[in-house]
């Protein structure tokens, strides 16, 4: 039974319902609510992630990109520096099913190389007679696989004698998709590394900055400001420079890495401090604080844990930077130096523009790296939205 | 105004939310109604729907929630007849026109309702020109006369005046100012008062109450406090997990209470009519199960019976002495240099704890009573004084104790925090949070951690299930209680109370004084218990002192505090505290305008007339201490 009103401006007369009182009604809950209850952070980020179908779609093409760097040797069908000294500036090759409305399976034509006399242009003209079908899981170029033992399986390779070249060659008849394989573990984990050191940099500094203040946190300030105001590419050119040029490519690879992580701390740094200048006030730090915990543990068991999804969102919108980063200083030729092979050093290739007009392919490789830049876009989005499972 | 109509008739509404574990009725099927003129007040607990109802009214409910029913606003003045709020399209222009217009609202947090960049005549003003077309002369001419009317001293300086510059009774003086300005026929009054400090709470009552009949507005006043309600009502709905329970006029509901829920409600407010030792009945009585804590956590002493104490005057577990803490701020200048004011948070405060006691401290916000907790527990550093405690393990020096010394004193000290929501890591599970102190003491290994964890919960009445759960989960009664065992976790001497309850619905308070009374009795706890609420104190403690503007002003056993107060400061608190009681009204004359703390109302012989050390510590009867100035005689402290 419900409550009926009187008539309108009639007096109002004693009710009382005839519901018993349950005061523990308002605590019962259903299965699926104590269900959340007993959810973790990471779960009740999982539900929401889940949500966010963008970010799921780029959760999924990144864990299969690097999951691909693991095997490149077997993905590519070329080594990295296999030379064709018969295919210099081949264009790309088409992949055909069909021939002559026949069912052939994937196949490539054939083609020869005439030397324009006039020009001084290699033209390829395709042989439409000559077709060469893709063998898949065969024996091509062998290489040592994880420098562990060798072996010459590829996914897929040109027919016996004829050539595969999706995405063409550069000016030593290298397979630029070949290189792309190769260049995408640099790419890849360049960011990670990057971004690991800045993450652990900000985190520290700005947590101490953030829960000691006073003059620290005045001095950690200005050093921010100051690195801040610095022009990047300068700097990047004098830190690049400092490297010295009997370093081995490897320990030229951790040496950019180091720059690009010692430039990029100073964003979360700051994150990091107002963050833990707006928790250092709520009770249960003064709690933990009154119990007798030491700074090391409040900031590591109270205060981190708070934002440290916010964190790990803003981490993830920082790894595209490093990436361009990384190609930019390639490109301009600061960073890495072959033969390690990155996604900037692929496009070091196409840096004038005759040969962008007369070898267009040789600019593919910016595709993966807006792909991978989109992808870590949209994934930090969404980590970002579901950090707040309480919202 | 026309006979025989309702002003608001609220038929049938359902609210419901779309949440994540499924949908959440908030109100099922609830009818009320505001006649013109008069009053009803909407009681619950917190989440019990009332300010969703509120919400509804208005036309603000969130996007995520579904309504149904029907909101008839029956405004003669608009001459429409009966308008159908819940059919009318969201922020469309009708409920525009009425919002602000004819139907008025103010909320329960004058901190964050007002704009911080926004002088609050313009606040005020803004509604004018926007429902009336008024010009700014206009506007400014009858903001002014708006803001007199709700007592501001000096309109034409207030009406420039920023929020920040304004006390929070002021500013809810300031939202009252601004809910009114259109001459609404319905003011919708969300917890006015429940964020205020009593002597405050008593003025806006007043104020609302007059307004009110002035204008000849409706209200419809939600709350969870029967003391305010029996002040202002003239119908009462109460309402619980979102259905109407009881209905009726004010005297019916006060006088004949039927339903389980609102006789239950009642008898867990405190009041100052109770007998010693007459317990509170909490709707939710929690079983406390001390004594396996017993054990582990106390050095053997046996618990002493409360009643035992008090007149015991040897064993004094907290001595403090000449406290001061002075604050200053700096007005800062464009060119650094800056006038400096100094503020005495803590002016020469001393008391002494007994062992086994509960001393009360009561004052308004802003006393120096946090600031004392907070000395106390080595959060702040005094300028002089002293504090010592005589733990079990002989004395410490508590504002002295460094390293190993120190790190005792954490033992035998710990504190009770107001917020139950900030006051536990939000990314902790109930396990972590109350292992936490007995890791940071390296007490035991994690398995005996685990079984202590267990033994607290089960002392404060909550399942070993509920360990692996996270404070999120909790209602605000049980993460009090969580916070609780936490602060027990070390077997401490000493509690610290700061405003325990403040933050609780009165139902969940009973339930929580309870479980802190037997835990006391059970463990031979000391409490420190601060509050701003008079009854809570009086239920909790033996000895009381009350404090004002950084200084003791009254001390004196319970009853004799309630009984004679003698202090003009604790007179006036005592006046203020609303009843839940018809045949005892608040007296609004009794109030001062100028706010109790004011020493100008004071009779002479308590006033300090701006003397630096007038007024010393006057004994008046045995243990009953009151600061008056020292040639004061007995008769004219006591008149």
């Amino acid at each position: 039974m419900t409550m009926l009103l009187p008539e309108p401006g009639a007096p109002l007369a004693h009710y009382v319902s005839d519901k018993p009182f349950d005061p523990m009604s308002i605590e019962a809950m259903t299965q699926k609510q104590s269900d959340i209850y007993e959810a973790s952070q990471l779960r009740l980020m999982w539900w929401k992630f889940k949500k966010h179908r963008i970010a799921l779609a780029s959760l999924f093409f990144l864990a299969v990109a690097y999951a691909m760097i693991a095997v490149v040797e077997f993905l590519a069908p070329y080594n990295l520096q296999t030379r064709n000294v018969e295919n210099i500036y081949a264009p790309p090759q088409a992949v055909h099913l069909f021939h002559e409305g026949s069912l052939v399976g994937p196949f490539v034509y054939g083609r020869t190389m005439t030397l324009d006399m006039a020009t001084l242009r290699r033209v390829y003209t395709e042989d439409r007679n000559r077709i060469e079908p893709l063998r898949f899981f065969c024996r091509g170029d062998s290489y040592r696989f994880w420098g562990l033992f060798e072996a010459d399986r590829h996914l897929v390779c040109p027919a016996e004698g004829g050539t595969f070249f999706l995405f063409g060659t550069d000016r030593l008849g290298r397979d630029v998709l070949s290189r792309m394989f190769y260049g995408a573990r640099i790419s890849l984990t360049i960011g990670l590394l990057g971004v690991t050191m800045a993450f652990v940099l900000g985190i520290v500094i700005g947590g101490l900055a953030g829960y000691h203040g006073g003059l620290f946190d005045l001095i950690v300030q200005r050093v921010i400001e100051v690195l801040q105001s610095i022009p990047s590419i300068p700097l990047w050119m004098a830190l690049a420079a400092i490297m010295p040029v009997t370093w081995s490519p490897i320990v030229i690879y951790l040496g950019i890495t180091c720059i690009l992580g010692l430039l990029d701390w100073t964003g979360l740094a700051r994150a990091v401090r107002s963050k833990l200048l707006a928790l250092r006030e709520e009770d249960y730090v003064l709690a933990a604080q009154l119990m007798g915990a030491k700074p090391a543990r409040i900031i590591g068991r109270h205060l981190v844990p708070g934002f440290l999804s916010h964190l790990i969102a803003s981490a993830t919108m920082s790894i595209p930077a490093m990436i361009l980063g990384e190609t930019a200083l390639s490109f301009l030729g600061l960073g890495l130096r072959p033969p390690i092979t990155s996604w900037g050093i692929l496009l070091t290739e196409a840096r004038s523009v005759s040969v962008i007009a007369f070898y267009p392919w040789l600019l593919i490789p910016t595709i993966p790296v807006v792909l991978v830049i989109l992808a870590f876009n949209f994934l930090g989005d969404g980590l970002r939205d579901a950090a707040d499972p309480y919202k | 105004m026309t006979q025989g109509a309702d002003l608001l008739r609220i038929e049938d509404l359902t609210v419901s939310f779309a949440m994540f574990g499924g949908a959440l009725d908030a109100v099922r099927g609830a009818s009320l109604r505001v006649l013109p003129g008069k009053v009803t007040a909407l009681v619950g607990e917190s989440g019990s729907g009332k300010s969703v109802i509120s919400q509804a009214v208005m036309g603000i409910l969130p996007n995520m929630a579904k309504a149904g029913g029907r909101i008839l606003f029956n405004d003669p003045a608009l001459g429409t007849g009966p308008v159908d709020l819940l059919s009318l399209p969201r922020d469309g222009e009708t409920i525009r026109t009425l919002r602000g217009n004819r139907m008025g609202m103010i909320f329960q947090e004058p901190m964050t309702s007002l704009s911080p960049l926004h002088t609050i005549g313009n606040q005020i003003g803004e509604s004018l020109a926007l429902h009336k077309g008024a010009t700014k002369a206009e506007q400014r001419e009858r903001t002014e006369d708006m803001l007199s009317l709700v007592g501001f001293p000096d309109p034409k300086r207030a009406i420039d005046m920023y929020p920040f510059e304004l006390s929070g009774g002021m500013r809810q003086r300031a939202m009252i100012a601004m809910a009114l300005i259109c001459g609404p026929s319905l003011l919708i009054a969300d917890e006015p008062t429940t964020a205020l400090d009593v002597t405050i709470q008593a003025q806006i009552l007043h104020l609302l109450r007059g307004l009110q009949q002035q204008f000849d507005m409706a209200m419809l006043l939600i709350t969870h406090d029967l003391g305010v309600v029996a002040n202002m009502a003239d119908e009462v709905v109460v309402i619980y997990h979102g259905e109407i329970m009881e209905a009726g006029p004010v005297d019916a509901i006060f006088r004949r209470p039927s339903h389980p829920y609102l006789k239950g409600l009642m008898a867990a407010v405190p009041h100052f009519d109770m007998k010693p030792g007459e317990r509170l009945k909490a709707l939710r009585e929690v079983p406390v199960k001390a004594d396996i804590l017993l054990g582990r956590t106390m050095p053997a002493t046996k618990p002493k019976a409360p009643a035992a104490s008090p007149l015991g005057r040897d064993d004094v577990l907290l001595s403090v002495r000449g406290l001061t803490k002075t604050y200053t701020t700096r007005k800062s200048g464009w060119f650094g240099k800056g006038e400096t004011r100094a503020m005495r948070a803590v002016d020469d405060v001393g008391f002494d704890i007994r062992r086994g006691e509960c001393l009360g401290l009561v004052g308004e916000s802003g006393c120096g009573k946090t600031t004392v907790s907070k000395i106390l527990m080595r959060a702040v550093t005094p300028d002089a004084g002293s504090v010592t405690l005589n733990s079990q393990d002989g004395p410490i020096d508590m504002l002295a104790a460094r390293g190993s010394a120190l790190d005792r004193l954490r033992t035998r000290v710990q504190m009770v925090f107001q917020d139950p929501v900030s006051s536990l890591s939000p990314r902790m599970t109930v396990q972590n949070i109350l292992a936490e102190p007995l890791e940071i003491h390296r007490r035991g290994n994690a398995e005996s951690r685990r079984e202590a964890a267990k033994a607290l919960l089960k002392a404060i009445g909550l399942d070993k299930r509920h360990l692996n759960r996270y404070p999120h989960s909790f209602s605000g009664g049980q993460r009090q209680r969580i916070g609780i065992a936490r602060a027990l976790a070390l077997g401490p001497e000493l509690l610290i109370c700061d405003e325990p309850v403040s933050a609780l619905d009165v139902s969940v308070q009973a339930q929580i004084l309870n479980l802190l009374k037997d835990l006391q009795a059970e463990l031979g706890l000391t409490y420190l218990f601060i509050s701003h609420n008079l009854a809570v104190v009086d239920y909790m403690a033996d000895r009381i002192a009350v404090m004002c503007a950084g200084r003791i002003v009254e001390l004196a056993p319970r009853e004799r505090l309630m009984r004679a107060p003698v202090h003009p400061y604790t007179k006036a608190l005592l006046a203020a505290v609303p009843f839940p009681d018809l045949d005892r009204p608040l007296d609004f004359t009794l109030l001062s305008k100028g706010g109790a703390a004011s020493q100008k109302r004071w009779a002479k012989a308590f006033s300090s007339e701006g003397e630096e050390g007038a007024l010393k510590k006057v004994e008046v009867a045995e243990g009953h201490w009151v600061l008056a100035r020292q040639n004061a005689d007995a008769t004219e402290i006591c008149a």
